[in-house]
């Protein structure tokens, strides 16, 4: 007979190690979809691992896929550790990339030290706005946040179709659904020379470190744990619960928001329906991967998206679907689930007593 | 005026409405099954795609149309095994787990149809459902065309809709999953299974949602294409509180929705020139968000929702 | 009665954790006996009838059940389903009911095969009208839990142990939520049960009840079986001491004159969901140096005037004073500021962040403090200083202050509460089931700091089920029935527990 029991606390080492732990799991686990295809397994790992480390190109290539889901994870794992289930980021991304676009592509023509912030403002402002819908509709009528957000996503793809179509068509873009560029001085400028890794990425550690700092240090940070862990308790003692959870939203809204921005004014230059292959919902794992701590984001958005480029460039040597990436990465939120059980529970064997079996 | 009047006075459009609820009424279905045992899933969208996938790629591989449902529900029951494991006798984050389940099932289905035909441009078509055209009933006014020229998957759609309806309530197996999903400990007090129940609950449901993915490439449609579920999971998610877990509400439910989004597809035609189609595209999401508000306040829960329960700790 | 042996456990030990909750218990059961296991809140008997019952799988031990023919023979352990076959029924003290359906599928739940298309409602109902007609014990089967009151759930929960034809049947704490006279109803029924044959184990802390109902007592203490005694030969002194393993002590409460009133509620009524978060046109006023003891059954309006003190529920009319101050935005914060502390009743629930540290949970109640925070950032130093102090003032026991609140035991929670609630020198005081679930030492604990606070002027609600917990701190005592407060104007046991009853205006 096999019991569950709590552990008593889970120990530094199992909270650290079991992420890690997954990780390796998920990626190993990869040699079976790996053989199913037909490839060989060893070339294969060997790829995937040239495509990361192989060159400075490609390191930076990584770097820049990490970007984006900084920012998305970061918008899950605040979310989360307030228990809002915010699934809502790929919307939310797409409304600051349109914002970020409506803003920079020419209808304000400013000095880029002014025109940057105000791309970044706006492009925050929208995704801040697309949580706080589903956040009203939750704490004023009850309807749960996973559907609404769920479901304003196919409508804000939609709206951006519309969009691409209508007022933020390019002129210039020769029939394509796509909007006009950012101004020059409108783009986040590049870190290196010929590479594509921008200061997104900068702005995407500092996101982390004062995400970081405020959930542990400020008064603000108490209160979002408190009616995370415990709606009721903080309510009872005081904390203004539905208060604590817009000020999340809006601010998981902004940094989804800000996944769009960098995207388009760090790397594409203009929107298209295309721009983010699922980085809102791949945010979610990068989060739980993280253990939902903002400093952790930063290394399982990196985890993350050397999967992505390293099965990409695998895929392409190797001719296996690039779904590879996507298999991999669902794999290693169900191995970090239940690494997170082992470090939560004890499973003990318990020798049948007399009688058993009857 | 006169024009939507003859919309919704057509045969054709209720025919078209009840087609496009199918695959929801197997959702909804499914949905419910899982929430009334206590355990939401959100592996409904992937379990969709896995669905249409598998049962449209058995056929393809010669398994026959009927095979291609048993294949449909088995690989539906498999997603639903991992949810089930991971939420009920885990205990895991029924959200998290949902949604893993999801990314892990379409890609599974995404990776698996690219590996079988890497280099097609156009994916390959099956020969689908026919509709049943039953000799003397499909003759009758109105009726006739709207209810006996659809095809077996919806008839099979409509008799599960009173399998689950009689299986809730008139055995004793259903109302041991509604007592689970009320108090756990009220079954495990009178030596009933807490995880064999919610386990079970959980696969049937899965399966029955995959067969809503099948619908799609089996009768709706004759082939797979990526992003083809496009959000159904998500909206029988919504439709399943509107519904307020009753079998026949949920029925009704999913017919609203059909009919709505027929009627926008005609009243496109009528009226597509003043207004760009994408509104048209964003209504149906947009309905459920709104059935969503409506019925939340009153909606009457499973209490045992999202709430794990394990064995010996009281 | 006969002295077939019906039930006997042997030396069962059960440890969770740490935690020794049971070491090495044996009991004998016979036929048509009332055997009463007595013990402290904490001292192990729910877990030993929950082994008994197969909810826990004990460490060590056995278990012994006479079959149909009275040979005894080994139970297999682990397995409701397995108690239930030989013959064992048990009453848990948090119902195990399904709400959403009806006492009749209630009551027949698990007793049908699952595989089965149908059932056969029209013979378990003749079955259980039988069973009701014999015992007395009455309830409307058609009508779904959720809709009953507390008394007619109990009897649902025997009447389903019962249709299992049970020969043992286990009652938790049957008394806790019934009034004096319900008990006295119960009592009699389950009597007249045991002289066709029923054999009864009944878990209580009430030496009244089991003086009066049982034949023979068991006491256990801290886990251990202390000792065992036949009712007759037993008085209330012998068994306290048994359980407490010392003579009781009085708490001395020295008489005050009340000064101004703290709280007024006038006209008072909130709108639940349920009758048991209703009040309807109620007025009270607590002045300082006063308690006021508000006994009742549980589910008759306490929780929404809990909810009113705490500031969690909005009332649909009437008037909240404190202490001069009109209250008009009902929120928790609200009550913090104007000098409301409050105890909740469910503390693990309510009173507790459990994932955050204990530290935390100490300063949760004023994070606007400047001593706590400066320009929205925490001070992490004085708020650890704060919680060392507390945590030797009031005596928190536990892994640390930086530890899980989690961590903590129901009596160092509430220690913990207490330390929060009266460091701010609350002007008035909401206690809600203070002392449920505490054993007798933290009990008195909080007893203690009640009556301390009043002394320093504090007035104070209190608000328990236990009459006698009311009668020995209340200065002044108030009765819930069904929504409405009734001054009680009297002490005697008798008439309060009429008017818990509604029974006496």
């Amino acid at each position: 007979m096999i019991r569950i029991e709590p552990r008593q606390a889970p120990s530094r080492l199992m909270t650290l190690g079991i992420p890690v732990l997954s990780a390796v799991v998920a990626l190993a686990l990869a040699a079976i979809p790996l053989a199913f295809a037909g490839a060989g397994i060893a070339t294969a790992y060997q790829e995937m691992f040239k495509g990361i480390f192989g060159s400075v190109f490609a390191f930076t290539e990584m770097l820049t896929r990490a970007t984006p889901l900084i920012f998305t994870g970061l918008a899950a794992a605040l979310a989360f550790r307030a228990r809002l289930w915010n699934i809502g980021a790929e919307g939310q991304l797409y409304l600051g990339a349109m914002a970020a676009v409506a803003v920079g592509a020419g209808a304000v023509d400013a000095p880029g030290f002014v025109l940057i912030p105000l791309v970044i403002l706006f492009g925050c402002a929208a995704g801040a706005v697309g949580m706080a819908v589903p956040t009203v509709l939750k704490s004023r009528f009850g309807a749960d946040e996973v559907v609404t957000t769920l479901l304003l996503n196919f409508v804000i793809l939609i709206f951006l179709q519309m969009m691409l179509e209508g007022p933020l068509k390019d002129p210039m873009g020769l029939g394509w659904p796509q909007s006009p560029p950012i101004l020059d001085q409108g783009m986040l400028p590049p870190l290196m020379d010929r590479m594509r890794v921008h200061s997104g990425f900068i702005i995407a550690l500092v996101a982390a470190g004062v995400a970081q700092f405020m959930l542990v240090r400020s008064v603000w940070g108490f209160k979002l744990r408190a009616v995370g862990e415990n709606a009721a308790a903080a309510r009872h003692a005081g904390i203004r619960v539905n208060r604590s959870m817009m000020s999340v939203a809006l601010v998981s809204g902004a940094l989804a928001g800000m996944a769009g921005v960098s995207e388009v004014a760090g790397l594409k230059g203009y929107l298209t329906a295309d721009l983010s292959p699922g980085f809102g919902y791949t945010g979610i794992v990068v989060a739980m991967l993280a253990g939902l701590s903002p400093a952790g984001v930063v290394v399982s958005a990196l985890f993350i998206a050397s999967v992505f480029v390293g099965a990409d460039s695998m895929s392409r040597a190797m001719g296996v679907s690039s779904y590879l990436a996507d298999l991999v990465v669902s794999m290693s939120l169900i191995c970090v689930l239940i690494g997170g059980f082992t470090a939560r529970y004890r499973i003990t064997r318990v020798k049948p007593l007399r009688g058993e079996g009857a | 005026m006169m024009d939507i009047l003859q919309i919704l006075l057509s045969e054709s459009f209720w025919a078209a409405s009840l087609r496009i609820a199918t695959p929801l009424i197997f959702g909804v279905l499914g949905a419910l099954l899982c929430e009334k045992s206590g355990v939401l899933n959100l592996g409904i969208e992937g379990i969709f795609v896995a669905g249409a996938m598998a049962g449209w790629m058995a056929v393809w591989l010669g398994a026959g149309l009927w095979g291609g449902v048993i294949v449909a529900a088995l690989v539906g029951a498999f997603f639903g095994l991992i949810h089930a494991i991971l939420t009920v006798p885990l205990g895991l984050s029924q959200h998290v787990s949902g949604l893993g389940v999801t990314m892990f099932a379409t890609s599974v289905s995404y990776f698996v149809y690219r590996t079988a035909l890497p280099n097609v441009s156009s994916p390959p078509r099956i020969e689908p459902f026919q509709v049943l055209d039953i000799p003397i009933l499909s003759e009758l006014p109105f009726l006739g065309p709207v209810l006996f020229q659809q095809t077996g998957l919806t008839w099979l759609a409509i008799f599960m809709v009173g399998s689950v309806w009689y299986v809730m309530n008139r055995t004793p197996l259903g109302v041991a999953i509604q007592a689970v999903g009320d108090n756990p400990d009220s079954v495990d007090a009178q030596g009933l299974s807490v995880y064999g129940l919610r386990i079970g609950a959980v696969v049937a449901g899965s399966a029955l949602m995959a067969l809503g993915g099948a619908f799609l490439t089996m009768s709706a449609f004759d082939a797979f294409f990526f992003g083809m579920v496009n959000g159904r999971g998500w909206v029988c998610i919504a439709l399943v509180i509107f519904a307020s877990w009753r079998p026949g509400k949920a029925f009704l439910g999913a017919l609203l929705f059909g009919a709505f989004d027929a009627f926008q597809v005609r009243l496109q035609t009528e009226v597509g020139a003043l207004v760009p189609g994408q509104v048209f595209l964003m209504a149906p999401y947009i309905l459920s968000i709104i059935a969503l508000v409506v019925a939340a306040r009153s909606a009457d829960y499973p209490r045992a929702l999202l709430t794990p329960w394990f064995k010996g700790q009281r | 009665m006969t002295q077939q042996k019906i039930l006997s456990l042997n030396g069962l030990s059960k440890r969770f954790g740490s935690v020794i909750a049971n070491d090495a218990v044996s009991l004998e059961l016979h036929k048509g006996e009332v055997l009463a296991l007595l013990g402290e809140n904490g001292a192990g008997k729910t877990t030993l009838m929950n082994m008994l019952f197969g909810h826990y799988m004990p460490d060590e031990g056995s278990v012994d059940v006479a079959d149909e023919e009275g040979n005894l023979r080994p139970l297999a352990l682990g397995h409701p389903q397995a108690a239930l076959q030989a013959g064992i029924g048990m009453v848990h003290q948090h119902f195990t009911l399904a709400e959403n359906l009806n006492a009749l599928d209630n009551i027949v739940l698990g007793s049908e095969p699952l595989r089965m298309l149908r059932r056969d409602r029209a013979g378990a109902r003749a079955k259980i009208e039988r069973i009701m007609a014999h015992t007395g014990l009455t309830a409307h089967l058609d009508v779904p839990v959720g809709k009953m009151s507390v008394g007619e759930r109990q009897r649902v929960e025997i009447l389903k142990a019962l249709y299992r034809d049970v020969r043992i049947l286990v009652l938790d704490e049957p008394t806790a939520v019934l009034t004096p006279q319900e008990a006295d109803t119960l009592f009699s029924n389950i009597g007249a049960m045991t002289r066709e044959g029923l054999s009864v184990i009944f878990i209580s802390h009430k030496l009244r009840e089991v003086l009066a109902f049982s034949h023979q007592i068991a006491v256990l203490r801290h886990g251990v079986k202390v000792g065992e005694i036949a009712t007759a030969d037993a008085n209330e002194r012998v068994i306290a001491r048994m359980m407490v393993g010392a003579d009781t002590q009085e708490t001395p409460r020295e008489a005050m004159e009340p000064g101004k009133p703290v709280l007024k509620l006038e006209n008072i009524s909130v709108v639940g969901r349920s009758k048991r978060d209703t009040l309807e046109n109620v007025s009270l006023t607590v002045r300082r140096h006063e308690i006021l003891g508000i006994a009742g059954v549980s589910g008759n309006g306490q929780s929404a005037l809990a909810g009113l003190i705490s500031g969690l529920t909005r009332p649909s009319g009437g008037s909240i004073v404190v202490d001069h101050i009109g209250i008009t935005e009902h929120h928790p914060q609200t009550m913090i500021r104007e000098g409301v502390g409050r105890i909740p009743e469910d503390r693990h629930h309510d009173g507790i962040v459990g994932a955050m540290s204990v530290a935390e949970n100490m300063v949760i109640e004023r994070l606007d403090d400047p001593e706590v925070q400066s320009r929205g950032l925490l001070k992490h130093d004085a708020i650890s200083a704060n919680a060392d102090r507390l945590a030797a003032d009031y005596d928190v026991r536990g892994p640390g202050v930086n530890a899980r609140a989690r961590l903590l035991s129901g009596g160092n929670i509430q220690k913990m509460i207490l330390a929060r609630v009266f460091e701010q020198n609350p002007k008035l005081i909401l206690a809600n089931q203070p002392t449920r679930g505490l054993d007798m030492g933290a009990a008195a604990e909080v007893a203690r700091r009640l009556l301390e606070a009043r002394a320093r002027g504090a007035g104070i609600v209190l608000i328990s089920e236990d009459l006698d917990e009311v009668l020995s701190l209340a200065d002044r005592v108030m009765v819930i029935h069904d929504g409405e407060l009734i001054e009680a104007n009297t002490r005697d046991r008798e008439k309060i527990g009429l008017m818990m009853a509604g029974e006496m205006a």
